[in-house]
């Protein structure tokens, strides 16, 4: 073989290899930034168009989901608020607290099981995952920077060009780059190895105590038309009762419809023993507080959830004993493996 | 031989028909293959007025005074309407337009098919589906100002002034103008014709089209607008008011150069 056909040959090779890298997004993974779908799961609403996930991809998303250099002083990144051990939400505080101690409106959600979610935030008026940075990057009360100076940021600083030329095949950062790196690493955020999950599936270690099986029965019968498995979440806006009147407009801001005042997404019950406080003001700092406000706090407000007014009762009623059994099943909700999973923390 | 006379004639006829269209489509086409540009050139006004930002007063039709701080607006979807009826449609045009920055006011369109064109269609604003894509990049990017981060979409049409008959804090006049769901719908279409002219679209010319962008129309045509009653929105049903006044009147075709 003479060195012209070689060279042929190669340069063959590479065309065939970038062609395969540009049109294949399906190129083997190491395991560990891979993204699968539980077996017990639907299908992802997110399609990952564009934006399969990289371990290159991944990584970044991660730096600047923990790099405080996103907020306008430098003082809060998302993992700020979106705590690890807390399920990425914020452990003790009832709403967002933000730069220069800013306090906001609502309690921080936890980030897990994202992209089986077609809308965002407490009212979902954020309506793709990719753009759900937006809201928090900008908030005067959050981290109070404007996109172009974030991107100005990453494209002057020492370390990210290079990054996102690996992640991208560009070191120029966009603001796109940008949320399709973060939406990497959101989305890897999958919480579905819970006891409960390993019930489900007939695993080791899915044996529920008397309790807790009691406490699964309670909640099939009272609380999984909105909790919904296996999300544990209908991610529908209701209202459960918590005012007469609601100060926070909640959904109506977003549909600009009276009659949804007061509602907001159902929250989903994963990890919810670690997520304390509850509610979207986080104004119940129990778990045992949450059930006995179903007891009997609820208000029969004009836009109370159907759901929680059967029977000419205003919410559910539930003995103590079934308050602790539900309690019970809630805590085999804690997914303990995703909560210390090393690679979802701060590096 | 009569016959023959005869038969000869229709075939002449027929021949000379055949020649005729054959020579039409044969002379029409080797100057107008390829593609070629077009310039669009967006001239903001208020009114008759050159749309000054901060320093010109205006009068609203309800006659309240004005003057404009921020305008800024989408235009997108463009196609081009060939003189047969089939149209082109530009792929990805979206087209951004900063009364700040003067140079937005020049925008080319590229990889135009070669023909006369004798209309233009539009959409003020941005489609249904980039409003809840992914994020978007160049005249999509949310950096521009032009993305809600509380709710996500796009704003279409972005005014910002004051006006002493304004009943805001500091009398300001607020009209961000989006919205894409029913029934808050302000994506507003929009057809515009040449007035009668060709728009010669060649690979070795770049024809232009000259737009007047009339600010003004956003606050009469349907429904005055009185500032003291109506100087916020931010989609919703006061947005839509605001799209259906501007709807057929706030871009219009002045004239075409070839």
């Amino acid at each position: 073989m003479n060195s012209k056909s070689t060279v042929i040959i190669i340069l063959l090779v590479l065309i065939a290899v970038i062609a395969c890298r540009k049109g294949s997004n399906d190129a083997p993974q190491p395991d560990d930034v891979r993204f699968v779908a539980p077996s017990n799961f639907p299908q992802p609403v997110y399609s990952f168009e564009n934006n399969a996930v990289t371990k290159n991809g991944f990584e970044l998303g991660r730096k600047l989901f923990f790099d405080s250099g996103l907020s306008i002083d430098g003082s809060v990144s998302c993992g700020s608020c979106h705590q690890p051990f807390a399920a990425f939400a914020n452990l003790d505080h009832s709403v967002s607290h933000g730069v220069d101690n800013c306090l906001g409106t609502r309690n921080t959600p936890p980030l897990f099981n994202l992209v089986w979610q077609q809308e965002f935030m407490w009212d979902g008026g954020v309506r793709n995952i990719e753009v759900s940075p937006l809201n928090a990057l900008t908030n005067p009360c959050e981290m109070a920077n404007t996109l172009t100076n974030v991107v100005d940021v990453l494209n002057k600083s020492n370390q990210y060009p290079a990054l996102f030329n690996k992640a991208f095949g560009t070191s120029t950062v966009t603001s796109q780059l940008m949320f399709r790196a973060l939406t990497q690493f959101m989305s890897m955020l999958v919480s579905a190895n819970s006891k409960y999950d390993k019930h489900i599936r007939k695993e080791t270690g899915g044996d529920f105590s008397i309790d807790e099986e009691a406490g699964y029965q309670l909640f099939i019968q009272k609380c999984s038309v909105c909790h919904k498995e296996p999300l544990f979440t209908d991610l529908s806006y209701r209202s459960n009762g918590l005012d007469l009147y609601s100060e926070d407009r909640g959904r109506d801001s977003i549909t600009q419809n009276e009659a949804d005042r007061g509602k907001f997404r159902v929250p989903t019950l994963r990890n919810i023993e670690v997520t304390m406080p509850y509610m979207h003001d986080g104004r119940f700092n129990t778990l045992k507080r949450v059930l006995e406000h179903y007891n009997s706090g609820v208000k029969n407000n004009p836009n109370l959830d159907a759901e929680l007014k059967k029977n000419g009762v205003s919410g559910i009623p539930l003995t103590q004993t079934e308050q602790t059994q539900i309690i019970a099943f809630l805590k085999t909700l804690t997914d303990n493996d995703f909560i210390h999973d090393k690679r979802f923390a701060e590096q | 031989m009569k016959l023959n006379k005869y038969i000869l004639l229709v075939i002449t006829a027929i021949t000379s028909v055949i020649y005729t269209s054959c020579s039409k489509s044969n002379d029409a086409e080797p100057t107008v293959s390829g593609t070629g540009k077009v310039q669009l050139e967006f001239e903001n006004l208020v009114g008759e007025e050159p749309l000054v930002l901060n320093t010109e007063t205006y009068k609203n039709a309800h006659g309240d005074s004005y003057n404009i701080t921020t305008f800024k607006y989408y235009v997108s979807n463009i196609s081009l309407v060939k003189e047969d009826g089939s149209s082109y449609k530009v792929p990805e045009s979206y087209l951004l337009m900063d009364a700040s920055e003067p140079q937005s006011r020049f925008q080319t369109l590229e990889g135009i098919p070669a023909g006369d064109y004798k209309a233009i269609n539009f959409t003020i604003g941005v489609d249904s589906a980039r409003n809840f894509a992914g994020a978007q990049t160049n005249a999509l990017d949310p950096a521009h100002g032009m993305f809600w981060a509380w709710s996500s979409g796009y704003i279409f049409v972005k005014f910002e002034g004051t006006s002493p008959q304004s009943t805001a804090k500091g009398n300001t006049l607020t009209f961000h103008i989006g919205g894409a769901k029913s029934p808050t719908n302000t994506i507003r279409t929009a057809t515009q014709t040449f007035g009668g002219n060709l728009l010669r679209v060649r690979d070795n010319s770049k024809p232009e089209v000259h737009f007047a962008v009339n600010a003004a129309t956003m606050f009469t045509g349907k429904a005055n607008v009185d500032f003291a009653a109506l100087n916020f929105t931010m989609g919703g049903v006061n947005s839509v008011i605001v799209a259906d006044n501007y709807a057929s009147s706030f871009i219009t075709v002045e004239h075409i150069h070839n």
